[in-house]
Formats: C-alpha cells, sequence, structure tokens
C-alpha cells in the first residue's frame, strides 16, 4: 500500500496582492520521483519554498507526513525538517566551512554520534556521491558540479525519507548536469527515498520521473506519469514539450509604448 | 496633514525597528545558554571565541592608537586652556573621568561598530543571499542560535574588555603629555587619576559599553536578515548596519549619561 509523503491541498500563495500560487494540489507517494516542472516566473521555486516550510501559505495546507507543518508546534516541525533534506539551487554551503565541515555539520547537531562516527559516515555521503577525496577542499575551490554534489551529500547526511532537489542541473553542462540524474536514480534505488525535484530541464525530468507536474502561471495544469505526459494534446503542455515560445509581446503594446516614449502619446497613425 | 502624516509613519516605523531589535535579543538571550561553556553545545563555544578574536583581537591595536591619539588630544585641548589659569594638573582629572566615564566606551563602540557591526551584515547578508540561513532552517537548525548568539556573547565580553584598554591607553597618552609639559612624572601622575576617578565612574562606563554591544551586534545582524535581493543588497545592509548602529549608539549614551548623571546628582 502506498503512503502519502507529501501533500499539497489547495496552496495559494499571494504577495502585495499579486497571486504568484492559484490553489494547487499535489500529493506524493513513498518512494516516488516527483519532478515539478515549469517555466520561469511559473512559482515552482514558490511553491518549493512552502513544501519546505520556509513561507507561510496566504490560504491552503501543506502536509508532510500528515503533519501540517504551518500549524505544528516548533519541535514538530524541527522533526519533520529532520526526515527532510533540501539541496537547493545555489547549493548553499556554509562558506567558511570545509566541504568535510558541511557534511558533519549536521551529524554533530542533530545527533549524539561520537567523533570516529561522524568521520566515517561523512566520508561515505562524500563518497557515494564520488567526492571522497575532496573532503578538506573548501567550497568555493569546487566546481559547479562538484558543489552540487557536496550539497547532496550533506542533504542526505541524516538519511532522509524525503530529498528536495531544487533545479539540479541549472548552469550544469550535459554531461554533468546527466550524472546528477543518475545520482538522484541511485538514492531513490538504493535508499528508497522520496525525491521531489523542481526543474524547467525536459530531457532530465523525463529520465529521472516517475510522475511530472506542470505548473504554469501559478496553477498546476497537470500531474501524470511520463507516457501520459508525452501524448497529452494540452495545448500549454504541448508548448512546454515542444518548446514553442510565447509570442514576446503584441505588436500595437510596443508601437503604443514607442509613441509615448517619443512624446508623441494619443498621435495616431 | 502630509507632514503629520510623514511624522507619524516615521515614529511607527521607528517603533517596530526597536521592536524587531528587542524580540530578536530576547531570542538570542534564550538561547545564550546553549552557546555558553558547560551549558553549551560542543562546537558552538568555538564560534563565539573566533568571533572574540575577531572583535578584540584584531580591533586592538586601531583602538588602542586613536585612544592614545585621542587622550593626547584632550590632553592638550584641555592644558592650552587650564595652563592661562595656572590649573594644569586639572588635565589629569579631565582626562581620567573623561575617559572612564565617557570617551573609552563611545570610542571603543564607534571603532568596533565601523570594523565588526558592518562585517556582521555582510556576513549575515551573504548567508541570506546564498540561501545558506535558509539550508541552516531546513537542516531544524537554529539560525539565531548558530549565527547570532555566538556574537553577541563574543561583543558582550569583548567590548567590555576594550574600553578598559581603551581608558588605560588614553590615560596613559595624557601622562606623556603631563611628563613634556611639566614635571610630573608618571607615579605621581597615576596617583593624581587614581585620587580624582571613582568606581562609580569606571563601571558606569563598561555599564554602558554592554548596552552599546548589545546596540552594535543586534542591529548589525538585523540589517544583515533583512537582505533580499543581490550583492548590492549587502552592500547597502553593511551601510545601513553601521549608520543605524552609530545614531542609536550616540541615542543611548545621551540617554543612560542623562540617567547617570540624575542618579549621582541625586
Amino acid at each position: 500500500m502506498t503512503e502519502l509523503m507529501i501533500s499539497v491541498d489547495g496552496l495559494t500563495v499571494e504577495y502585495d496582492g499579486k497571486r504568484v500560487l492559484n490553489n494547487v494540489s499535489l500529493d506524493i507517494q513513498r518512494g516516488e520521483v516527483m519532478v515539478l516542472l515549469g517555466g520561469s516566473g511559473s512559482g515552482k521555486t514558490t511553491m518549493l519554498r512552502h513544501i519546505i516550510g520556509l513561507e507561510r501559505p496566504t490560504s491552503g495546507t501543506v502536509r508532510v507526513r500528515g503533519v501540517d507543518i504551518n500549524r505544528c508546534s516548533k519541535e514538530e516541525l524541527m522533526a519533520i525538517r529532520r526526515t527532510m533534506g533540501v539541496a537547493f539551487q545555489e547549493c548553499a554551503l556554509f562558506n567558511s566551512m570545509s566541504v568535510e565541515e558541511n557534511v558533519e555539520l549536521p551529524l554533530h547537531e542533530l545527533t549524539n554520534l561520537a567523533d570516529p562516527v561522524i568521520e566515517i559516515m561523512t566520508y561515505m555521503k562524500l563518497a557515494a556521491v564520488g567526492l571522497g577525496e575532496t573532503g578538506k577542499l573548501m567550497p568555493q575551490e569546487l566546481s559547479g558540479g562538484m558543489k552540487k554534489r557536496a550539497a547532496v551529500a550533506r542533504a542526505t547526511a541524516l538519511d532522509p525519507e524525503i530529498l528536495v532537489f531544487d533545479e539540479p542541473s541549472a548552469g550544469l553542462d550535459p554531461i554533468v548536469a546527466a550524472g546528477l540524474d543518475e545520482l538522484i536514480l541511485f538514492l531513490k534505488k538504493a535508499f528508497q527515498m522520496t525525491i521531489l525535484v523542481v526543474s524547467h530541464e525536459l530531457a532530465s525530468a523525463f529520465r529521472i520521473a516517475d510522475r511530472l507536474a506542470l505548473l504554469d502561471r501559478g496553477s498546476l495544469i497537470a500531474v501524470d506519469s511520463k507516457d501520459a505526459f508525452r501524448a497529452s494534446t494540452h495545448p500549454r503542455i504541448r508548448q512546454f514539450l515542444d518548446r514553442v515560445p510565447d509570442p514576446i509581446t503584441e505588436s500595437v503594446v510596443v508601437q503604443a509604448h514607442i509613441r509615448e516614449l517619443a512624446g508623441l502619446a494619443g498621435a495616431r497613425t | 496633514m502630509k507632514v503629520l502624516e510623514a511624522i507619524g509613519n516615521a515614529v511607527i516605523q521607528g517603533l517596530a525597528y526597536v521592536g524587531s531589535l528587542t524580540m530578536q535579543l530576547f531570542s538570542e538571550l534564550r538561547a545564550s545558554p546553549r552557546v555558553l561553556p558547560l551549558t553549551g553545545r560542543r562546537g558552538r563555544w568555538k564560534t563565539a571565541i573566533r568571533q572574540m578574536a575577531a572583535i578584540g583581537v584584531d580591533g586592538l591595536p586601531i583602538i588602542a592608537i586613536m585612544s592614545v591619539c585621542a587622550g593626547f588630544i584632550l590632553a592638550m585641548q584641555t592644558g592650552s586652556e587650564l595652563r592661562r589659569f595656572g590649573a594644569l594638573q586639572y588635565v589629569m582629572d579631565v582626562v581620567g573621568v573623561g575617559f572612564t566615564r565617557e570617551i573609552g566606551p563611545l570610542l571603543t563602540a564607534l571603532i568596533v561598530c565601523g570594523r565588526s557591526g558592518s562585517a556582521f551584515s555582510a556576513e549575515i547578508g551573504t548567508m541570506v543571499v546564498t540561501s545558506e540561513i535558509d539550508a541552516m532552517k531546513t537542516m531544524a537548525m537554529d539560525p539565531i542560535e548558530m549565527v547570532l548568539t555566538p556574537k553577541y556573547v563574543a561583543a558582550m565580553i569583548t567590548l567590555p574588555c576594550l574600553t578598559i584598554m581603551s581608558n588605560t591607553f588614553g590615560i596613559l597618552a595624557g601622562a606623556v603629555f603631563m611628563r613634556i609639559t611639566t614635571n610630573i612624572r608618571f607615579p605621581m601622575y597615576m596617583r593624581y587619576i587614581f585620587n580624582s576617578i571613582e568606581l562609580h565612574d569606571v563601571w558606569t562606563g563598561l555599564l554602558k559599553s554592554l548596552v552599546f554591544a548589545t546596540i552594535i551586534v543586534n542591529v548589525g545582524c538585523m540589517e544583515g536578515l533583512r537582505v533580499r535581493g543581490g550583492a548590492d543588497a549587502v552592500g547597502r545592509s553593511a551601510t545601513s548596519g553601521v549608520v543605524r548602529s552609530t545614531y542609536l549608539v550616540i541615542l543611548a549614551d545621551a540617554f543612560f549619561t542623562a540617567i547617570f548623571y540624575l542618579v549621582h546628582k541625586g
């Protein structure tokens, strides 16, 4: 029987009266890789920030393993966060610490393990992402792909049940990005993790996902399997999959603006 | 009406700012047992010691130089006036009391504000921009306990120490001036100084330095935590951290000096 790990219900977010997310609902089952797709400004990072409890929604609920993270006690939220690993788009490694110390930090802070055990665990986590020998380096000495992998090692330090990735392949070359895809699949297979990936990379999404969700201008327009996505006739999904650009701006609007700038406001041609 | 509205808005914003500072201070005080040695978690005290080195040890040379200069300037300025009345020995009272009560704490606070207050804003602002603070939160760690409180504990310990050093260097500069202009040698100078200053002068100065430490750390950190955007926002936060904490340090100085004056007079 499947278990619901993350359940988003009617999530609505407004900033200064502007609606960023509009009544979004999404369920993620245990052990599945869900890829949240969407263009720039579609609200996918906002949705991720609400799922990991960094921001409070205007309305709607986010439940992680059945606990409403916006209405639970601080202790419950902390307990939930210990079962969740997050790898940020900017990697968010602590720059004042070495790679090793970055991975050790959650183990030191949140467990009572002895130092030698922590040392072994850190090496194992780094080795699992192919960074076993780079533990002593500082984050600024790593390449983009290595930083991402170090962020994954830190996110998985406490063996979380849920792993959340924000744009894992952003800014990486295709080979390194493919390596990260394989890493995500490995984590899913080896540790039965539930993984939520926020991305706009179609190739990567179709490689790793069990199910896909497409967010468009703050609304979720589809949540389905890969095959159903490929076969979809929904115009926005087709546009996204076939990489068809939006018309840039209405030419009438552009002309009116140019006339206004030229001091010919109201003048008719 | 518009003027009234603007004044009202400014007052409300000012109060809200002080309110946020106070709430942040309470969070830090709540977290402080977890930073102190014996009661705290391993590693946290080490962070505080690193901060003490950054605020105190690294700041000492500039504080020493500026205190020596300020002590010498104070002695020369008062000396040139008092000499006309044949009361040059009162220079020692002015330097002794002036430094312990006022110049030592204030000069130290202003230097720490410029050196470390801006560093706090820039460091925390960069952590916000690079999502390090968010990462801490998602790892079930409290940024107040991990980042802010070690700085606060460090400043509360180092600022009084730096103030004592500043007082010492300022008073020593006065001794050099007296040796050059009069026959008063160092042992006699120190006897005069100890006769003129009271314990009350020293502890009011140190008490003020604790208030200044609270202001510098909290304003610096809060400006950093409020950063939204990119590198330019980090720069702006460092500037506003220094400007606001300097302003609040001077206000607090005026307030506390007035209270001490009234209490002592009464």
